[in-house]
């Protein structure tokens, strides 16, 4: 029964594993970029949403919002923060030279972007965790003698909308033909009248918002931000999408379970600190074995950034 | 030399140490985010043996940078199959490993860190920092180190030439990695002190843009990027709270400005990394730099024209 628990518990902690993997993935997929600043994204929703349901908007404008609109403005907040992120990691990087370093550009501008923001968000609001006040009552339904909390229900039924609008969007909108043009060759997609500069954002807006949104989640879920709370998140969701495959939506919803269950068994079975090695050693075995992981096509990603 | 100075010129000759690691596999084109692995490596080796065995430091530090250039050489060959972003994942969580098994290991002291009974001075890592940059000189000026460079510049091609570009990159990797070690180990004799939390993945982070913002076309680059970001902080320490209490006065809030972050460093160096993509991606000192400065006409198209 406790394992039947700590079953469920994993689905729950997989369900945030999964949107910021799908985030991680999806820019990798279009873009073949590694963007390090979505563990940050995350972050920024969840500390924007505290600091404003706690002191209100800044100057003095209102009081303390109330937590869902505070949320929401934090979503807003990171996904306004990926579009800065677009215009600086992606625009402008023209490749000069073409040597083998030169896809890096992108990954190292995007650490430059971690660190600038993780730190401006530690000198605003302090670097202690904060209690975020999420909805009052304990929300805890009972199934046959197995606990699920109804705040972790409902967040896991909107990654699933998420991830189903995802794939629909990509398959059959649009801007999903443009995206799936581009991942396949950029110069092509360019002379077949795909406009780059228009499409490229719409990849860091839903990276933006599905970081938001996971962040928003584990807010209310957890009770708890701090400016260090991507760090942890978004290494595990990086474990998770190189387990499913990178560029792969579904891989990634797979690698984001798997990543979870992962963490659960080993803290169930032997204790809190081996996490990281369990964690990490399935993704060094699934890049030595299966690099494209569990659904992934081997082509994105190698030999490129 | 007071404690202060002694303190920067230990942390600054690490950091060049570190960076000359980390710089021999960028220079052959492959990313590498473990550093942090590599250095904790060396400063665990080097405590355990000075702790348990009372080893003297040359010998510990000696283990260490052997110890964790064995390592780098191993995981080389199935590490350097992957490329690109594996590459960069598999560096990373190969440090991450590194992490966890060490803070789950008892005899190392797990959560708790290592006290390192020997110290060393500021004189010993700085003597080394000064031969392990002439050593990378060398190395860069050899015959190898221009299959390094070709192999950089493009893999096809060097490897049609008749060049060995796995053995060029594996004993890249593996010598990097074994530099990292010994500047872990003359951490752990500096600081008299080990603990897990100081190797994470920051670490590499950070080290990796010294190397990337200084320019990984010659060997200056690491020594200017690791010298110019282990100096600016220290700078930053006195400039900081008179820019702060200007700034302050100039708003109109008097009485005490709040003493400087520690962050502050860190958002200026995210900041010069952006700038530096957009603007100059190749790092600050490059060949064409050198050269100009050099007084020799440049092999670069541009001078070409005239």
């Amino acid at each position: 029964m406790l394992l039947i628990q700590q079953f469920v518990n994993s689905i729950m902690l997989g369900s945030v594993y999964v949107t910021v993997a799908v985030a991680f993935t999806l820019t990798i997929g279009v873009l073949n970029f590694l963007n390090f600043t979505i563990p940050t994204l995350f972050m920024l929703a969840g500390m924007v949403g505290w600091a404003l349901a706690y002191w209100g908007l800044p100057f003095g404008l209102s009081g303390p919002l109330p937590w869902p609109l505070a949320l929401f403005f934090g979503l807003c907040a990171a996904i306004l923060a990926s579009l800065v992120v677009e215009r600086f990691t992606f625009r402008y990087l023209k490749t000069r030279y073409g040597d083998s370093t030169e896809h890096a550009i992108p990954l190292v501008s995007s650490l430059g972007f971690l660190l600038v923001l993780e730190n401006l968000v530690r000198i605003g609001y302090g670097t202690d965790a904060q209690r975020f006040p999420g909805p009052s009552a304990d929300l805890t339904m009972s199934v046959g003698g197995i606990f699920v909390r109804i705040p972790q229900l409902v967040s896991l039924g909107i990654v699933v909308l998420i991830v189903v609008g995802l794939t629909w969007l990509l398959k059959r909108s649009r801007i999903g033909r443009g995206l799936r043009a581009i991942a396949e060759n950029p110069d092509a997609a360019n002379i077949l009248g795909v406009d780059t500069n228009r499409v490229v954002p719409v990849v860091f807006m839903l990276t933006g918002l599905l970081c938001g949104l996971a962040g928003a989640l584990f807010a209310v879920n957890y009770g708890e931000v701090s400016p260090q709370m991507g760090e942890d998140i978004g290494t595990k969701a990086i474990a998770g999408m190189v387990v499913g495959g990178l560029g792969s939506i579904w891989g990634a919803v797979l690698g984001g379970l798997i990543v979870g269950l992962t963490e659960m068994m080993t803290i169930h079975f032997f204790g809190a600190d081996t996490v990281q090695v369990a964690v990490w050693g399935l993704l060094l075995l699934t890049l030595l074995l299966r690099p494209q992981g569990l659904l992934g096509h081997h082509s994105i990603g190698k030999g490129k950034l | 030399m007071s404690g202060y100075w002694a303190g920067i010129l230990s942390i600054l000759a690490i950091n060049v140490i570190f960076a000359y690691g980390i710089f021999l596999p960028v220079a052959t084109g492959q990313l590498n985010l473990g550093g942090a692995g590599f250095q904790a490596l060396g400063a665990y080796t080097a405590a355990y043996l000075s702790a348990t065995f009372g080893l003297p430091v040359p010998v510990t530090v000696g283990v260490g940078m052997v110890v964790a250039g064995v390592v780098g050489f191993l995981i080389a060959f199935p590490i350097l199959r992957t490329r690109g972003v594996y590459l960069v994942l598999a560096t990373f969580a190969f440090a991450e490993v590194v992490a966890g098994t060490i803070l789950n290991s008892e005899t190392l002291g797990g959560a708790m860190g290592m006290s390192v009974p020997a110290f060393i001075d500021w004189d010993v890592p700085v003597i080394t920092a000064v031969a392990v940059t002439l050593f990378v000189f060398y190395l860069m000026s050899t015959r190898f180190g221009l299959t390094m460079r070709a192999t950089h510049d493009d893999e096809v091609v060097t490897d049609l030439m008749g060049v060995n570009i796995r053995m060029v990159q594996v004993s890249a990797f593996a010598i990097g990695g074994a530099l990292a070690g010994l500047a872990g180990g003359l951490y752990a004799h500096s600081f008299s002190f080990v603990e897990i939390q100081s190797f994470n993945a920051l670490v590499s982070i950070y080290v990796l843009l010294y190397v990337l913002l200084g320019g990984t076309q010659t060997a200056w680059g690491p020594l200017a990027g690791a010298a110019f970001f282990t100096l600016l902080p220290e700078l930053l320490r006195t400039v900081l709270p008179q820019v702060k209490t200007f700034l302050a006065t100039l708003v109109g809030i008097e009485g005490p400005v709040g003493p400087p972050d520690d962050s502050w460093r860190f958002v200026i160096l995210g900041a010069l990394t952006i700038a530096m993509m957009v603007l100059r991606p190749e790092g600050l000192i490059t060949r064409t730099l050198i050269e100009r400065l050099r007084f020799r006409r440049s092999a670069a198209p541009k001078e070409q024209v005239a």
